[in-house]
């Protein structure tokens, strides 16, 4: 069986990480924008299993499974922002939650 | 030796007396006030005259007697010690300084009797006999140094003493900015001569220049360099030309300050320092004749301001830059002692003259123009004939003190080891002009009608403790000058011979001495009194007689007839505005529109705005990115994202 070239992975991930960027500066909805997080934090984990696996070393497997927990942590608090925000505003539009500023 | 060993005790009286009168004086009765002045000088006073009294009783070779107290300043090799010294020098001037304060003081009782601020004055005066003593104890330069500063400030205070007067203050002003152009000059000789000998000690000094040795010979012109630095100080500080300016100016401030200090004692210390530095003056021949010729020039060219002046005490503002000319004269021609001697006596009669001034000032209800008076001898008759002895003895009438010791100065200047002709000429002059102009000023305010409005003004005589130091001045304006008499009948010039121990313990060898009489004293005698210089001061006498007495129209006729050179001389040939022009103007340009609007609102005013306006400007340019939206951040974020990437991928690229 041949082995797929490391490039093909990471285009693949550039791709992903390209569209997480996009969205995330594009879209209004607070909801869509975390997915677009979520979206660029799996691209980049996708370009470390990758070199793990083309060199083979744990190294990028291991940062992998740290920037897991830090996702999984980020999106327990930043949903719990999200329904505290939705609360207090009735929105999720986040052109409208603008009172931060100088 | 009580007083001997403990000179500072000179020196401290009267600054706790100024200490006590100006801290606390403010609510202490007119009485506590001057017992406290008062008492505080008369101790100094009888301080100075035990001080005499131990001084006789030295062995010579304890003279010059310091008394070192502690070690003020050390650097390196610079090292100043708080020391005093005595010698014969010090005697005369502890003598006149003391005594002349003491009958200032007792004066200013009355004629500052109803001033604001009485003991403020009192206070000042102390000051200012504190740091006079400082001046003529110190036993080196730099503490001479300190003497000389403060006594500079205490004229400034008390010039401005009425300083609600916008007048007073400018002439405060311009005596300390005037007298500190002198200072600067002052201040390099000092350096250059620590410079030269290591030591700013007198007697180190002295004796370094009296055994030069080969190895540490000093250059001449070094010395001339240091003595004509000193004389700058000098020139400042005792209103020679060019920086006479401020004396006049200085009549502004009360009366008695007029004679204690712009008369009697502070002018004179650059007469003083001189002698003073004595031997180092007399190795410099260059700096003795600049001495002698600005002396000279000064007599003369003072002399004839005061002709025209008709405010009196203007009149003896200008006597006296003249009289201290004389002085300068006669130290530069090697009269040390004549010099000194012209000292003491114009200290007794000059301040004389002003208080005698300030009694006809008081008389009159504050007027001091000459032509409102006249007639004044029968309503105040101690006033006129204390002030009549004192211009006979200023101008040289035989038998009363100027007379010897101007004598003696004109002489040295003629005959003298370093005499010279013409400046014996311009001298002469000069004594001829301070006859008429001194008896003008008797005959304008004292003869003939009076001229004040006799409903407005009531001339009275002045009270007792005005009166009183009159009387002793005058005493002493008139035996003041008898120690020398003697020399004109072939004796010994007592004066002198208690000096010479000063002047020529470290003169330079092979100098000429003392001029021997070498005519038969009755022949001295008839040449001092049928002599050049009484014969002029008699001539003008009679021409003062004669325009003022006889013809008084003829004044008037005059100037009319000699209107430019009127105008010149009542103008103080216009120097004022001289150096209005071409110094304080371009000083005042220069300041105004280089310095201030130039350097300081441009360059530094601008630093430091320019500074806070890039600070608050970009500020508020930058907060326009924090706008409130969401969005907007998220670009900055990936903006900053790529543009990290491309640092770090170039910096890469470098490093590979």
């Amino acid at each position: 069986m041949s082995i797929v070239p490391i490039s093909y992975y990471l285009v693949l991930s550039a791709i992903l990480f390209g569209l997480g960027i996009i969205a995330f500066v594009f879209k209004r909805n607070i909801i869509t924008i975390f997915m677009a997080i979520e979206l660029m934090l799996n691209a980049v984990n996708l370009a470390f299993v990758a070199f793990a696996r083309a060199h083979n070393q744990l190294d990028g497997l291991v940062f992998v499974f740290f920037v897991i927990v830090v996702a999984a942590s980020e999106a327990a608090v930043g949903l719990a922002i999200v329904i505290t925000v939705y609360q207090n505003r009735q929105t999720l539009n986040i052109d409208r939650i603008n009172l931060l500023k100088f | 030796m009580f007083i001997l060993e403990h000179l500072w005790i000179l020196i401290a009286l009267p600054l706790l007396g100024a200490a006590i009168n100006g801290l606390l004086g403010k609510n202490f009765s007119k009485t506590i006030v001057n017992s406290i002045g008062i008492g505080s000088v008369a101790l100094a006073f009888l301080s100075a005259a035990e001080a005499v009294r131990e001084f006789s009783q030295l062995a010579a070779d304890q003279i010059p007697w310091v008394k070192t107290y502690f070690t003020w300043i050390t650097a390196g090799q610079f090292k100043v010690d708080f020391s005093l010294q005595i010698d014969q020098l010090t005697i005369i001037m502890l003598g006149v300084v003391t005594f002349v304060s003491l009958l200032v003081h007792i004066y200013s009782t009355g004629y500052m009797a109803h001033e604001e601020g009485y003991y403020r004055f009192f206070s000042y005066l102390n000051l200012f006999v504190f740091f006079m003593l400082t001046l003529v104890l110190a036993a080196n330069v730099v503490l001479m140094f300190v003497g000389w500063e403060g006594v500079g400030l205490c004229s400034y205070l008390l010039i401005g003493f009425w300083f609600l007067k916008q007048s007073a203050i400018s002439a405060g002003k311009k005596a300390f900015i005037t007298t500190r152009i002198g200072d600067f000059g002052f201040t390099i000789g000092i350096l250059l001569l620590f410079w030269t000998f290591k030591s700013v000690d007198f007697s180190t000094i002295f004796k370094q220049l009296a055994n030069m040795q080969p190895e540490t010979f000093v250059p001449t012109g070094v010395l001339t360099a240091i003595s004509l630095l000193l004389f700058t100080g000098a020139i400042g500080k005792s209103a020679q030309l060019p920086l006479y300016v401020w004396l006049p100016d200085a009549m502004e401030g009360p009366t008695p300050v007029s004679a204690l200090i712009h008369a009697a004692t502070m002018v004179t210390a650059g007469v003083y320092m001189i002698a003073r530095m004595n031997p180092l003056f007399s190795r410099a021949p260059f700096a003795m004749f600049v001495v002698a010729l600005v002396g000279a020039l000064t007599a003369f060219y003072a002399a004839t301001i005061g002709l025209v002046q008709t405010d009196i005490k203007k009149v003896l503002a200008y006597s006296t830059v003249s009289q201290l000319g004389y002085m300068f004269l006669g130290l530069g021609v090697g009269a040390y002692a004549s010099g000194v001697f012209h000292l003491m006596t114009h200290a007794f009669f000059k301040g004389l003259l002003f208080l005698a001034a300030g009694s006809v000032i008081h008389a009159m209800g504050g007027d001091q123009e000459m032509p409102h008076m006249g007639g004044l001898r029968s309503k105040i008759p101690i006033t006129f004939w204390t002030m009549f002895i004192a211009t006979f003895a200023i101008t040289g009438i035989p038998g009363f003190a100027g007379f010897f010791s101007k004598d003696e100065i004109l002489d040295a200047a003629r005959s003298g080891p370093n005499a010279n002709v013409w400046l014996w000429l311009l001298g002469l002059i000069a004594a001829g002009l301070t006859s008429f102009y001194m008896f003008r000023l008797i005959f304008l305010t004292f003869f003939g009608k009076p001229r004040y409005d006799e409903h407005t003004v009531h001339v009275h005589e002045s009270p007792r403790n005005m009166t009183v130091p009159l009387i002793f001045l005058a005493v002493l304006s008139t035996v003041g000058g008898w120690v020398a008499a003697p020399h004109l009948v072939g004796g010994t010039d007592y004066f002198e011979k208690f000096l010479h121990p000063v002047f020529a313990s470290y003169a330079p060898t092979g100098a000429a001495s003392a001029v021997e009489a070498a005519e038969p004293p009755g022949m001295m005698l008839l040449h001092a009194l049928i002599g050049w210089p009484v014969l002029i001061a008699l001539a003008g006498l009679l021409v003062a007689w004669w325009f003022y007495i006889k013809n008084p129209q003829l004044p008037k006729k005059l100037a009319e007839s000699l209107r430019a050179p009127y105008a010149l001389v009542l103008h103080k040939y216009y120097v004022d505005e001289l150096y209005n022009a071409a110094i304080i103007r371009p000083l005042l340009w220069i300041s105004t529109n280089v310095l201030w609007h130039g350097l300081d609102e441009t360059v530094i005013d601008g630093t430091v705005n320019g500074v806070a306006r890039v600070a608050r400007e970009s500020g508020s340019e930058l907060r326009e990115i924090q706008s409130g939206n969401a969005r907007s951040y998220a670009t900055w974020v990936v903006i900053g994202a790529v543009g990290v990437t491309v640092l770090m991928i170039g910096l890469w690229g470098m490093v590979r």
